[in-house]
This record gives C-alpha cells, structure tokens and sequence, in this order.
C-alpha cells in the first residue's frame, strides 16, 4: 500500500495528465450527446449573451449590405400579398380543405454568432425555445438554406450550418428532378458537393440545386446554389458536382426558422411504414 | 508568486476574450486559424505546480470549446500542451538555471530562447488539435498544410503580444 501510494506522489504529474485527457478526449467522442444538454455550447446563457453584446457593435458595421437585403426581401414579399394576384372566377375552395391549411410557419431570427471557418461551423441565433424554435427546423436566409437548428435554450438557439462537414441535406437538381445529398468537404465556405446524382443525369453547368423536400425539415424548392463544376470519375456510377452557394456565409445577418406543423404526423407515418 | 495572480486573471479573461470574438473569425484562404488563448499557459511561472499547470490548462481550454461548439477538442490540445511544458523548459534551461522571481518571456530570457521554446509548444498543441478535429489520417497532407501555416501566424502573434508586454515592463 506503501509502495503504491509512493508510486502515485512520484508519477502523479503523468497519472493526472492521462486522467484530464482521457475526459477531454471522451468529451469530443460523446459529442452530440453533450451538444443535446447544451450546457455546454454557445447556445448558454453567459456566452450566448457575450456574443449578443459583441454582436450589436459588428452589425453596425454590416448596416449597408443588412439593408440591401430587407429592401430587396420587402420586394419580394409584397409582391405575394393577396392584392398582388388577380382573382380567378373558376377557382373554388373549400373552408375546410386540408390542402388550404398552412403547413410552414417562418418565424424571423437574428444571426448573433457564425463561423466559417472550421470544419464544424455553427450558428448561434437571439431566439429559443420561448419564441417557439425547437430542435430539427429549418433555417433559411432571403438567398437560400443556412442550416438545421441543433440545440435551444430559452432565449438562444444554435444551428449546424451547411457547410459543417456533420450535416447531409437531401438536395435536387431543379431541371431534371434527380436527388442526391449536399455534403461540405471542408474546404472553402462557399462551395459544397452534391452526390449520388447518378451518371444518366443530363447535368449542365449553371443548374440551380434546390431542397428536395423529402425530409419535413425544409419545404421542396428552396435554393441551396447552383451547379459550378461537374466530374464523373473513370467506372463511377455517380457525379461528383461541386455547387456554388448562394448563401454567403461570411455575411449573415437575419434568418427564418422553419417550423412544419404536421411533421410529426409525417414522421410517425413514415416509421410505421418502415416497421411493417 | 502571489504578485503574479491578478496579471495572470487578467491574461486568461484578455487571450480568451480575443481568442473568441476575433481570432476565431479570422479565415485566410481556408488555412490559417490562429490560436492566441494558449500564450497564457506559456507564460505562467515557473514554479507553477504540475496539477495546476494541467488544470489551467483544461480550463482555457474549454472554455475556448465552450464558445466555439467544439467540447473536448481546445481542452485536450492544451492539456496536451501543458503536459509537455515542463520537459521543454528543463530541454531549453540555461547554463545557470532559470532565475528566481522571473517567468518564461522573451522580456527575460530574450528572443531566440523564447522561439525555441514557444514554437515546440505551438506546433504540439496545433498537430493535436488539428488531427483531434479531423479526426483520421485521411487528409493528412492538407491537415499538415494547416498546421503550419496557423502555427506561422500563431506565434507571429505570440511575438507581437510579447513585444507590447515587454513595451509596458520597460516604462514602469
């Protein structure tokens, strides 16, 4: 007992070091499941609030560029209000139709962290569980899709972005309908890959890649970016297609969360589907 | 010792603060992370004791994980660091030992010692932390890629931050 107690004071600087790094080390590989207690990302109420701070000071400097941008969103918007459209005589509708029932609701959020410069890149946004955001939603800007909302607190809420080599976002070609997965190398924030298109896809140049709405996380139809670069390896049954975003992550101020309101109606079909 | 507590507060809250709201949003070609916060683990004293150089050293760590969503990865990196530190200064002493009453900067022990012994500790803690983060050897050549040019641009901050340290020593 003696010599044992001798060892450890003597080699106690090594024994500490293995035990410290073998919690550091078992942090990183239990990840998400520490990501779902949120304790301990950015989506905290003390660096949450740390960032909201530094973050008055860096939009002002954006002030410009955030204008552009709503002006160009107002356009837009007003041109779906209902005056915008001419009423049609011989369209008829149901009160209680479901297909009439509203099925995305956007709620608007402000970007008060983002990285882009890591493998992993999050986004932390001013809004949480309070304001009715919940894990799994969708996030759009006015160019296209940021990203999926991982973690929320009550006031905070961080979203794994697009270009985080950990997200696979189920995409399609607009023109030729064929789905694959967006994936993010790694490399440069302003370019993904689009697989599993396979090689009897007429792919062209300049093709606009949209989400394919398969999973009820983002409505069919929003952009993601455009076709940049097509190779087919020799004997590869699938293209490798480099697409240009259309969102620019260095500059992202103001988003929308997509909540679905009957996903879980989906999802639950969709297991019971798979379980039979 | 005492002396030194609110100075090194003071460099734990500074490095981290920078470290978080502007060296994490630096990108240069898709390559180049400096990584500021780990200059406090290098300067500590000498005396400092074996636990409470890891200890503070997972700390600053984490705490850089806490805000950049990556648990785990900052904290084993430093402690990594840390743990070398002590083998690196006994590597580096001069012929008459470290002076009492004095701590490892470029203000004491003068440039060249303080190269040598701050670019081991980068690298270390930039080889761990890069290969932490990808996680496989897969991309060997362009983690390699990183791990140098951050590592330049690390400790050509090191430097810069040193310089304004030493600036201050000598106009008291």
């Amino acid at each position: 007992m003696r010599n044992f107690i001798r060892f450890i004071v003597k080699y106690h600087f090594a024994i500490l070091f293995f035990i410290i790094e073998a919690v550091s080390l078992l942090l990183v590989l239990n990840y998400n499941a520490y990501q779902r207690s949120s304790f301990l990302s950015s989506s905290s109420a003390v660096s949450g609030g740390i960032f909201k701070r530094f973050n008055a000071g860096a939009e002002y400097l954006m002030l410009r560029e955030i204008n552009e941008d709503l002006a160009r969103e107002n356009a837009y918007l007003r041109s779906r209000m209902p005056e915008s459209f001419r009423a049609s005589r011989d369209y008829f509708n149901l009160v209680n139709d479901s297909a009439s029932m509203q099925e995305y609701i956007y709620r608007s959020a402000r970007v008060i962290n983002n990285s882009t410069n890591r493998r992993f890149n999050y986004i932390t946004l001013n809004k949480g569980r309070l304001n009715g955001i919940e894990p799994e939603m969708g996030v759009i800007s006015n160019k296209g899709a940021v990203g999926i909302v991982k973690n929320v607190s009550d006031n905070y809420s961080t979203v794994i972005s697009v270009i985080n080599t950990r997200l696979k976002i189920s995409a399609k070609l607009k023109e030729s309908g064929f789905f694959g997965s967006l994936e993010w190398d790694g490399t440069s924030y302003q370019h993904v890959y689009l697989l599993d298109i396979p090689r009897h896809a007429n792919v062209n140049v300049g093709d606009l890649v949209v989400t394919s709405g398969y999973s009820s996380i983002f409505p069919a139809g929003i952009l993601l970016g455009n076709v940049e670069d097509v190779a087919l390896d020799k004997g590869a049954s699938f293209y490798r297609i480099r697409v240009k975003l259309s969102v620019d992550f260095k500059n992202l101020a103001f988003v929308e969360v997509i909540g679905h309101t009957s996903s879980d109606e989906q999802i639950n079909l969709e297991k019971e589907t798979e379980d039979d | 010792m005492i002396s030194y507590l609110p100075r090194y507060i003071f460099n734990f809250i500074f490095f981290t603060l920078i470290q978080v709201l502007v060296l994490n949003n630096i990108q240069l070609s898709g390559y180049v992370n400096p990584y500021l916060y780990i200059l406090f683990i290098i300067t500590l004293p000498f005396e400092t004791p074996g636990w409470l150089l890891l200890l503070l050293g997972f700390s600053s760590g984490m705490v850089v994980d806490v805000f950049s969503d990556t648990p785990g990865m900052h904290a084993s990196a430093t402690v990594f660091m840390s743990y070398l530190r002590p083998y690196v200064l006994r590597l580096f002493a001069p012929r008459e030992e470290y002076q009492p009453g004095t701590i490892p900067t470029m203000g004491y022990y003068g440039i060249s010692w303080f190269l040598r012994y701050s670019v081991i500790l980068v690298l270390a803690h930039h080889t761990f932390l890069f290969f932490i983060e990808v996680f496989s050897l897969a991309h060997f050549f362009s983690t390699f890629l990183r791990i140098v040019s951050s590592s330049v641009f690390t400790i050509l901050l090191i430097l810069v931050a040193q310089l304004f340290s030493q600036g201050k020593k000598q106009g008291r």
